[in-house]
């Protein structure tokens, strides 16, 4: 990690210079991304410097949350702080992360808004205002975003119960039940939207939550001008379920089923984006096997997802087929993941430092038959889907955007890589030993609908190709490392000695302790990058679990690329973006 | 004796139509790797039977934000108008409920006033999605069926009829989806955007619109859009069997088989169509009909007028 304390300097060195005077503070993370504490009223500039100014500059919001700090023990060498608002950059060109930390103090406190820097910050701000009260001065709508408008308090604060136990009994008086009701009325000039042009009334759209075109519960308010979309607001939060704040309930081990139903077409995918962070936090080296074991799965759930993507992508076009060939080879992914997991939407099967199991008999020639059948109907699916002349006509042209639109708004995954910019995280920080695999990044150049699904077609095969080689170069060796913290550990290392079983019951009873620390561990996961940024405070809960999804990102950017399309194509640019509700809301 | 005409065949065509359902069901499920409906009756047969008892018993809901008398009238315009339509439809040479000697004419006038329903339904809903779909559903008829009319008028040079049996007869020698191919093709195409099935489905659009113009139609009101829909599809195939395939023409088997038989083939086509097509935007299907549609089938007029012209010397 030599290259990395090396840039680590850079950056901190860079922002000494650009800003003498300015007390900045570097702080030791587990996953040594250069990590800055940063004054308040600086944050605004240094951001700016970082993303304009900078050589090889941080482009990319990564991230934007915060950190409840009032009941953490462990925070050596950190400055005093209430509330930490952070701030995670990404820079492509140096393939390297910063996080800049801002220190709050008071119960509500406040901080410029960086919207005027960072475009997709406004989700981002809203979600630390929902979440934990924090103001963000000068932001354009600071309004609840996951929350419904009528609630009273803020989920993600130590002092909310993290129970419904704790929560009171529920009632709906009719007065509230009133009030409620009275809060969901629309009302274009609180969206943001005017009610009429100079010679005419806009048509206003409710779109979902129910609706069969937006996969899953979203609302879309839509102001229309005939067919015309002249604006278009999307409202999340309905399949909010506060995965974060069960991640601060749980213990490191009985999270992992969570983390499966935040992406829930992901699977392990998801697993595997918090074991990593989880083993990068405790130091766990997991061994060969278990990595290409984890590796064979995840890509497995990738195909299973995109065919998904397929299926419902063309039936967003009014292709009615498709969905049935796609869900019915889904289902022979489901019977390989069930024959070796158990499970199948969600097998929760990735555990900290390796899998639940060995392999079982009889995998190999399951998996083999599959990477027989599968392209074959790939083939087909180019034959009848991609090349249908009217598919490619719905396709072309609608919701494009370039690379530098694509970083504005944090745009990762086959949607950045339709824009004709190579960027893969197994390729540029392979994990989990994707160094050792041979596979392409299918790239399309356009950024329209049709390139997205181009690219997500072509990594399809790739992910088959992946497959392959784990199915051919299976290592032997361990499921799961022989680490204190291994949860749980290896049965066999249980029978034989004792200090083992106690780590078993440790781990099973507690839950394992995590050192004190932080880190994340962003992966390339079937819609994007996914990542989860853990804070540990030497205990057996996380402090603070962060799930930073693809698809939030994403649906934040709809809006920009519907505008002047007609109603038909959002729903194609809705498709294309690919993402999952419970992705975004988490 | 016309009166049991009229009623066989109008019994029998709203049979067919609701059969066609099932058979729609059970055809997709097929080319879709999946079984349908199977377990009503022998072959899922009685599957619609079920259907139609449960549709019967639904409540029959007028949302009260509705425009009553159009409302209601919306279902029973396009039902009226398909079955009215086969009534110059030649069945076999003596099993025609009227022998106009305007029967195509009649055919076309009737049928356009199908749009009447997806208007009154899309209106008097007021709902914007069905107002949405109403809008689509009026420009794509009126539109199709221009290029639909125009289509059939190299059959009537060759036929030198309007009358259904004769142009039938007019057949005999050789059928006229060959000397009226392009005809054939745009008319069938025509025939689908008029039904407005997929890939010209864009007036109900699930994925856009909801149910686009019926949206807040249901229990047998939403019934009769649905068999509405399904009679059209089997007046289409009756009519492009009639005007370009030798109608009940045919060796071996009695007449009437073989109009029957051949429009089944012409439903079946229906229904592969849509296991295998998706939709256009809105823009590009009106830009596909006057831009490409019409162009062709003023062609297709004046080559056959001329082939015809210089034939006849």
């Amino acid at each position: 990690m030599k290259s990395d304390a090396l840039v680590f300097s850079d950056v901190a060195g860079d922002l000494a210079t650009r800003f003498p005077g300015v007390p900045l503070l570097a702080q030791q993370t587990r996953d040594d991304f250069p990590t800055i504490w940063v004054p308040r009223e600086s944050i605004v500039p240094v951001l700016g410097f970082l993303k304009n100014e900078a050589s090889q500059p941080f482009r990319l919001l990564f991230d934007l949350t915060a950190i409840d700090e009032r009941h953490r023990a462990h925070r050596e060498g950190q400055p005093e702080s209430d509330f930490t608002v952070v701030y995670h950059l990404m820079s492509f060109e140096r393939n390297q992360d910063v996080r800049l930390k801002v220190a709050l103090s008071g119960d509500y406190p406040r901080i410029p808004s960086c919207v005027s820097v960072f475009p997709n910050a406004n989700w981002y701000e809203r979600e630390v205002w929902d979440m934990f009260g924090v103001s963000f001065e000068g932001h354009p709508h600071l309004k609840r975003i996951l929350m419904p408008a009528t609630w009273s308090g803020h989920p993600l604060r130590k002092e909310h119960p993290a129970r419904a136990t704790e929560m009171g009994q529920f009632t709906l008086p009719d007065a509230r039940e009133v009030a409620e009701q009275e809060a969901l009325r629309f009302d274009p000039a609180e969206w943001g939207m005017k009610e009429r042009s100079e010679d005419s009334d806009y048509m206003f759209l409710n779109m979902g939550p129910h609706h069969p075109g937006t996969h899953g519960l979203l609302r879309i308010a839509l102001q229309l001008d005939g067919e015309e979309i002249v604006d278009c607001v999307p409202e999340i939060g309905f399949h909010h379920r506060g995965a974060e704040k069960m991640a601060e309930r749980q213990t490191y081990h009985t999270f992992i089923p969570y983390t499966d139903r935040i992406d829930y077409l992901g699977g392990v995918m998801n697993n595997l984006a918090y074991v990593l962070a989880v083993e990068r936090l405790a130091g766990i080296r997991v061994p060969e096997r278990a990595e290409v074991i984890r590796v064979m799965l995840a890509e497995f759930f990738r195909i299973s997802s995109h065919l998904v993507w397929y299926g419902t992508f063309a039936q967003d076009t009014g292709m009615m087929s498709p969905t049935f060939y796609m869900f019915n080879d889904r289902e022979r992914v489901f019977r390989i993941v069930q024959s070796i997991t158990g499970g199948r939407m969600h097998p929760s099967w990735f555990r900290i430092g390796g899998v639940a199991q060995d392999l079982p008999r009889g995998w190999d020639t399951l998996v083999r038959e599959f990477l027989d059948y599968m392209p074959k109907r790939l083939a087909e699916y180019d034959k009848s889907v991609m090349k249908n002349s009217i598919f490619k006509a719905r396709g072309r042209d609608v919701g494009v955007y370039t690379t530098e639109e694509a970083i504005e708004w944090g745009v990762t995954g086959a949607g950045l890589r339709a824009t004709g910019y190579e960027w893969d995280f197994r390729k540029k920080r392979p994990y989990s030993g994707y160094e050792r695999f041979e596979f392409d990044v299918p790239i399309a150049t356009h950024g329209d609908s049709y390139d997205r699904a181009r690219v997500r077609v072509e990594e399809i095969r790739q992910s088959l190709r992946i497959i392959e080689q784990c199915l051919n170069n299976m290592p032997a060796g361990d499921y799961k490392a022989d680490h204190p913290l291994s949860t749980p550990p290896r049965k066999e290392r249980t029978m034989r000695d004792i200090e083992t079983l106690i780590s078993h019951f440790v781990g099973v009873a507690w839950g394992p302790v995590m050192p004190a620390g932080e880190a994340c561990f962003p992966i390339e996961a079937t819609k994007g990058c996914n990542s989860y940024y853990i804070v540990s405070d030497e205990n057996t809960n996380s402090y603070r679990t962060r799930i930073r999804t693809p698809s939030f990102a994403h649906l934040q950017m709809v809006p920009q690329i519907s505008r002047g399309l007609l109603v038909a194509d959002l729903i194609i640019v809705l498709g294309s973006v690919d993402f999952v509700l419970a992705d975004v809301d988490r | 004796m016309i009166v049991v005409v009229a009623l066989v065949v109008l019994l029998g065509v709203l049979a067919i139509g609701a059969w066609l359902i099932i058979l729609e069901r059970r055809l997709l499920a097929l080319w879709q790797d999946r079984y349908g409906p199977n377990r009503a009756g022998p072959f899922g047969l009685a599957q619609i039977v079920a259907d139609m008892v449960k549709i019967f018993f639904k409540e029959d809901w007028v949302p009260p934000f509705a425009d009553k008398v159009p409302f209601i009238l919306a279902p029973g315009v396009i039902i009226a108008t398909v079955l009215l339509s086969f009534a110059v439809v030649p069945f076999s040479p003596l099993f025609t409920v009227s022998r106009l000697n305007v029967g195509l004419l009649f055919f076309l006038g009737v049928s356009s006033l199908g749009v009447y329903s997806v208007i009154l339904g899309g209106w008097a809903s007021n709902s914007k999605y069905s107002l949405l779909g109403g809008i689509r559903g009026i420009v794509q008829m009126l539109s199709y069926e221009v290029f639909m009319g125009l289509s059939v008028v190299g059959v009537v040079m060759l036929a030198g009829s309007f009358d259904l049996s004769d142009i039938v007869r007019a057949q005999r020698g050789l059928w006229f989806f060959i000397p009226q191919i392009l005809g054939f093709v745009i008319f069938f195409i025509g025939g689908i955007a008029v039904t407005h099935r997929i890939p010209f489905d864009l007036p109900e659009a699930e994925n856009e619109l909801v149910a686009g113009f019926h949206t807040e139609y249901s229990g047998m009101k939403f019934g009769m859009f649905y068999v509405g829909e399904y009679v059209g599809v089997v007046l289409i195939s009756a009519m492009t069997v009639a005007l370009f395939f030798g109608g009940w023409l045919g060796p071996f088997l009695p007449p009437l088989v073989w109009f029957l038989l051949k429009t089944f083939l012409f439903m079946c086509v229906f229904i592969l169509v849509r296991a295998a097509l998706p939709r256009p935007r809105y823009d590009q299907l009106l830009a596909f009909g006057w831009k490409l549609l019409l162009p062709l089938s003023l062609a297709n007029i004046v080559l056959t007028a001329a082939i015809y012209l210089a034939a006849k010397g």
